[in-house]
């Protein structure tokens, strides 16, 4: 079954890596740099709490956190199949992976439908 | 040959080097990929924190403000910064491989590989520029 | 400018060793010679037991691909002046059985060559009195680059995948396939692809990029493999959506 979906998952795995890419760096610069040290000011929660309310929001968030989830599962995959030469484990570590990926996603979803 | 070949394919006096479980530091190309590949664990790192910064907006105000006391300590901040250098590292190597997978052809010419880069970098600023003030603006 | 510098070749002697050895040849340097040269030299006048592939002497034929300190290279195109001062190391290539010093057997690659049907595919053969098939320069354009190998194994020699995994197609079948893809001529696009969507098909590779930087004629497998990857998307995508429109 795995081989019918690589397509899927590399798919998947190139739209995480672009999203990574593109607007990662920006918001961890903001969230986990600029905010703590203070150079910035963090946005309070009213103000953030009013950009949720959005669905545009809602669907930025949930793009944001779950396609990087699936880019990771399917590079760290790969890199433990060949750099660690697990390939005894394959299926394993496939199933650890995209199943991480895809509980780290149902819950963004399930917090993004549940917002007050 | 038409056929398949009439010899054995494994001639037991031929020698066949095992490949050692260090080869990727043989050689700086093999670890320099490596951590270009590793570069998804920091990715998916921050995703999660995303997501656990979600979570305490849901639970409400104290939660939130717990989230942002978390991430002033010392040891966060760290793992922050190194997470930075690496997802930097991710977003740079991407940038400059993606006109290798995607070739656009504009009237019979390919278009230059520095000009599919060049709007990858212009749309990380763009985008960027917008997040910042998305989350700027509401202090 | 020393006079002779020391090559140190890996020696092995299947019906008395199990396991390769190093001997060192001191060699004259010569500002003009390759690695070839200073193993002809060898083989010649120190010891004509060496036993070593070589053909055109001008990086056409593809068949003098060895390793040289370490790096995948072909040997009558790498001067022994870039090496000074010397030892330089010179070792079959990696990731195929070695069969007799610096020769190693290429039927896995030759195997995997033949397996992506690397020929013109028509779904009907045009009769000759329809003439020619045209293609416009734009159109050779598209697939001229990956036409340019000359199978000397360099990529399959870098690619740590195939070191990994031996079925892996390789960087230059792949590379390979995509050239007839590419050609306007051909009508094989999906029969290749079927081949190369199996498990140790093109979806192996991670774009570790190291075989298109040791390719001597600069066919960039890397980038068709990736090419390939996002065809091969597309068409799966496709054919999800309309399964009745796919040939």
């Amino acid at each position: 079954m795995m081989r019918r979906i690589t397509p899927l998952l590399w798919l998947m795995f190139s739209a995480g890596g672009t999203v990574a890419a593109l607007l990662f760096p920006v918001h961890l610069f903001l969230t986990g740099l600029a905010f703590p040290l203070g150079w910035l000011d963090a946005p309070s929660y009213e103000s953030l709490h009013r950009l949720l309310m959005h669905p545009v929001t809602r669907l930025y968030l949930f793009v944001l956190v779950s396609l990087p989830l699936f880019h990771w599962a399917h590079r760290f995959r790969y890199t433990l199949y060949d750099g660690l030469q697990l390939k005894h484990l394959t299926e394993l570590i496939a199933v650890l992976c995209y199943g991480a990926a895809v509980l780290g996603t149902a819950m963004t979803a399930y917090l993004l439908w549940t917002i007050p | 040959m038409s056929t398949e070949p009439h010899y054995t394919l494994y001639h037991p006096r031929w020698y066949r080097r095992r490949v050692s479980v260090w080869w990727w530091l043989q050689n700086r190309s093999y670890t320099a990929f490596v951590l270009r590949e590793l570069t998804s664990v920091f990715v998916a790192f921050f995703a999660l924190v995303y997501l656990w910064q979600l979570r305490a907006l849901v639970h409400g105000p104290e939660a939130y403000a717990q989230f942002l006391a978390r991430l002033k300590t010392p040891r966060v901040l760290a793992l922050d910064t190194v997470a930075f250098l690496f997802v930097l590292f991710h977003a740079i190597t991407w940038f400059n491989l993606t006109p290798k997978a995607m070739v656009v052809r504009l009237r019979g010419k390919r278009v230059p590989d520095w000009v599919i880069v060049g709007l990858n970098y212009a749309a990380w600023l763009v985008l960027s520029g917008v997040v910042a003030f998305v989350l700027l603006r509401g202090r | 400018m020393p006079s002779t510098i020391a090559l140190t070749v890996t020696r092995y002697r299947p019906e008395g060793e199990s396991e390769p050895t190093f001997q060192t040849y001191e060699v004259p340097f010569r500002k003009d010679w390759v690695i070839l040269d200073a193993l002809n030299h060898v083989k010649d006048n120190l010891d004509g037991s060496l036993s070593f592939r070589w053909s055109c002497r001008m990086g056409v034929c593809g068949s003098c691909g060895m390793k040289v300190n370490g790096t995948p290279k072909l040997t009558c195109a790498t001067f022994l002046s870039d090496y000074l001062p010397g030892p330089i190391r010179v070792e079959p290539l990696d990731y195929f059985p070695v069969v007799r010093d610096l020769v190693v057997d290429l039927t896995d690659f030759m195997r995997k060559l033949k397996k992506v049907k690397p020929w013109i595919i028509r779904n009907e053969e045009k009769p000759l009195s329809e003439g020619e098939y045209l293609q416009t320069p734009d159109q050779v354009d598209t697939y001229k680059q990956f036409s340019m190998c000359i199978n000397c194994m360099l990529c399959y020699s870098a690619c740590p995948i195939y070191g990994l995994e031996p079925s892996f197609i390789g960087p230059a079948a792949i590379a390979l396939a995509q050239r007839y893809n590419m050609d306007s001529r051909d009508e094989g696009a999906t029969e290749r692809l079927k081949i190369l969507s199996e498990h140790d098909g093109l979806w192996q590779c991670t774009f570790v990029g190291e075989c298109t930087k040791v390719c001597p004629k600069h066919v960039d497998p890397a980038g068709a493999i990736q090419q390939y990857k996002l065809t091969a998307a597309t068409h799966w995508i496709k054919s999800l959506l309309l399964p009745w429109g796919t040939r």
